[in-house]
């Protein structure tokens, strides 16, 4: 990340999100809404003065940890964010809000780096092709209250998890119940929220693996008895299947039998599921539950879609223009497409899909120039009378009335005729597919031979 | 010398007319949209499904393509039945060319008896690319619709549209038009 903001050839616009996209490969024109961060980033080192003098500290859920502590109003994401730049945020900043405020923040700040006064702006770039690379959410367990999520304070998910093992997270690395005793068993369920027809039907394909390391952190921070609840473990990839060994060998207990729900009795949680291979029910009581959640698109997926015009598949992620041979194309020519938001998958695979990706981006740019598919929709300006009817029915927008005659953006069509179809002049050609073509094919096909016509 | 195929009826032309025989076999030509039904089309034939021959299929890219004059046309060339065929709703490849379809062909239908066509003759249906067995099954079916109504009684003198094809539409030919 790093890197990537520093790198002179890469301009990172951040806490900014695409609003509106014209245009076509080679020639688009996107519009970026900046929301403010009334800091001038210019100005900012970055110190965190101002982090530690807001009002509102320790007193808001903070984002990055997913529930598990808080920060103030003025804060700087995590340790590691690029920019390395506070930010206020307008919806608790109580100056912002209520216009009263002590503003230590800007009393602290020795740059006089804060700016309340900051607005919103919509800038507009132009740029030759898009990547999209919008990543993923967790499922959304408001519909699995059987697991007790958000109801005891021992359930927790996997990302959850990850913020207890940090060394920079809430408990210093430190694997603890609510209540700060340590855990003596920890239950791992695998498959929440997927391959499953009520939730997702698709395998999330990280979680397997994932869930297999917070086991092995969880033997390794706490002397627990650590249990995973699974249908299938989906360790391949490379060295995976080694890793699913070694954390056999070192203890964790596998159940083979996703987890039906969890329930408070006696102090503990009380884990309940079929074990498969036993041919038994198991109720096992655990100290805390650890739910590998399924991944699902992420939540401005739609909305990107509808900008940039791009297809999604059936299980909301964006359509790539064909599974095996152009899994990072998408159907719309110069916008390709990145990780998590084409498909669950973990990270070696999103590093290659970019690289892939940049390539392909690459490769169009210095090229220079595109290569059309001849079959496309063109006008015959004498024929057509303006009526418009071939602009409402292409679904690409390609067709636009200037000075009162139809025009075909050839590198927005798309040649599916539908326009060739409406035209009642036949002011449009499709070429390659011409009306004269077909009706000789269908000649053609209903010809009868002379001799049949002649045996009379 | 074209070997025969007893399959195929002789018509007998006699000034101008065409006369049914007891073997008539329909003339049916398909519009088939690439994306879905062609491969659905494809797919009855990897699936070495049965259908009667006398489809002659057209693909065209979109069903959106087929206009109501290209249809008109294709009866006219001594077509006895026509089908439509395209992607279900919301499959569509090219987004929304099959909801054109859904409107124009319907319409199409209520005009045919205008032009002395029995509405039966031309058939509108969705077939997606796996529907191998669907498209065997409603081509089977439409066939034994023509087969029962009969050859198309619809001679090019008698027709109200022109015979030649006036409506060529190539750059030169628009120019001198």
């Amino acid at each position: 990340m790093m890197d990537a903001g520093r790198h002179p050839n890469i301009e990172l616009l951040t806490y900014s999100e695409v609003v509106g996209m014209e245009g076509f490969v080679g020639n688009f024109r996107v519009r970026i809404r900046r929301k403010p961060r009334f800091v001038d980033t210019d100005l900012c080192t970055g110190c965190g003065l101002c982090v530690e003098a807001c009002v509102l500290k320790n007193r808001i859920p903070a984002e990055f940890e997913v529930g598990m502590g808080k920060r103030g109003a003025a804060y700087i994401p995590f340790p590691q964010a690029v920019p390395l730049k506070a930010v206020i945020d307008a919806e608790h900043c109580l100056y912002l809000k209520r216009g009263k405020c002590s503003q230590k923040c800007v009393k602290a700040c020795e740059r006089g780096a804060i700016q309340f006064d900051q607005t919103e702006e919509i800038i507009e770039v132009q740029v030759g092709t898009v990547i999209l690379a919008t990543g993923t959410d967790m499922y959304d367990m408001k519909d699995l209250p059987q697991y007790g999520y958000g109801i005891y304070p021992n359930v927790l998910d996997s990302l959850q998890f990850e913020r207890l093992c940090s060394a920079a997270g809430p408990t210093g690395g430190q694997v603890l119940l609510a209540d700060g005793r340590v855990p003596e068993s920890i239950a791992f369920l695998h498959c929440i929220g997927s391959r499953d027809e009520h939730t997702n039907r698709y395998c999330s394909r990280l979680c397997c693996m994932h869930t297999l390391k917070l086991a092995h952190l969880a033997l390794e921070k706490t002397h627990a008895r650590v249990y995973e609840f699974y249908i299938d473990i989906r360790s391949g990839g490379k060295r995976y299947e080694e890793f699913y060994e070694r954390v056999q060998e070192e203890g964790v207990i596998f159940i083979r039998g996703k987890a039906s729900e969890v329930l408070p009795e006696d102090g503990k949680l009380v884990v309940k599921a079929e074990d498969t291979l036993l041919g038994r029910l198991v109720s096992v009581p655990v100290d805390m539950v650890v739910l590998a959640l399924g991944m699902t698109p992420s939540k401005g997926t739609v909305e990107v879609a509808r900008i940039f015009g791009v297809s999604r598949s059936d299980d909301g992620y964006f359509m790539e223009a064909h599974p095996k041979l152009r899994p990072v194309d998408t159907n719309t020519d110069g916008i390709f497409v990145a990780g998590c938001c084409q498909a669950p998958k973990d990270i070696p695979d999103t590093v290659a899909q970019a690289s892939a990706a940049a390539a392909k981006a690459m490769a169009l740019m210095t090229r220079g120039q595109v290569m059309e598919d001849p079959v496309v929709a063109e006008v015959i300006p004498e024929r057509c009378v303006g009526c418009g009817e071939c602009v409402l029915s292409c679904p690409y927008k390609a067709i636009t009335l200037m000075e009162g005659k139809a025009v075909v953006n050839s590198a927005l069509c798309k040649g599916c005729g539908t326009c060739v179809g409406t035209c009642l002049g036949h002011a449009i050609i499709g070429h390659q597919f011409t009306h004269d073509a077909i009706l000789m094919e269908v000649r053609g096909l209903l010809h009868e031979p002379e001799q049949v016509r002649a045996s009379v | 010398m074209l070997i025969l195929s007893p399959r195929f009826d002789k018509r007998r032309v006699s000034e101008g007319e065409i006369l049914a025989t007891d073997s008539f076999e329909p003339r049916i030509v398909g519009f088939l949209c690439n994306w879905c039904s062609y491969a659905g089309a494809d797919n009855a034939g990897l699936g070495r499904l049965k259908y009667p021959e006398n489809i002659r299929i057209v693909r065209v890219r979109c069903s959106g393509r087929v206009a109501p004059d290209l249809v008109l046309r294709t009866f006219q060339e001594g077509a006895d039945g026509v089908m439509v065929l395209g992607c279900h709703f919301g499959d569509c490849h090219y987004v929304s060319g099959n909801y054109r379809t859904a409107k124009r062909i319907p319409m199409l239908r209520k005009l045919l008896e205008v032009f002395g066509i029995e509405p039966e003759r031309l058939r509108l249906e969705w077939v997606s690319a796996s529907e191998g067995q669907r498209f065997a099954e409603v081509v089977t079916e439409f066939t034994e619709t023509i087969r029962r109504l009969g050859p198309l009684d619809l001679h090019p003198k008698r027709s109200t549209i022109p015979a030649s094809g006036a409506t060529s539409e190539t750059r030169e030919n628009a120019v001198h038009a």
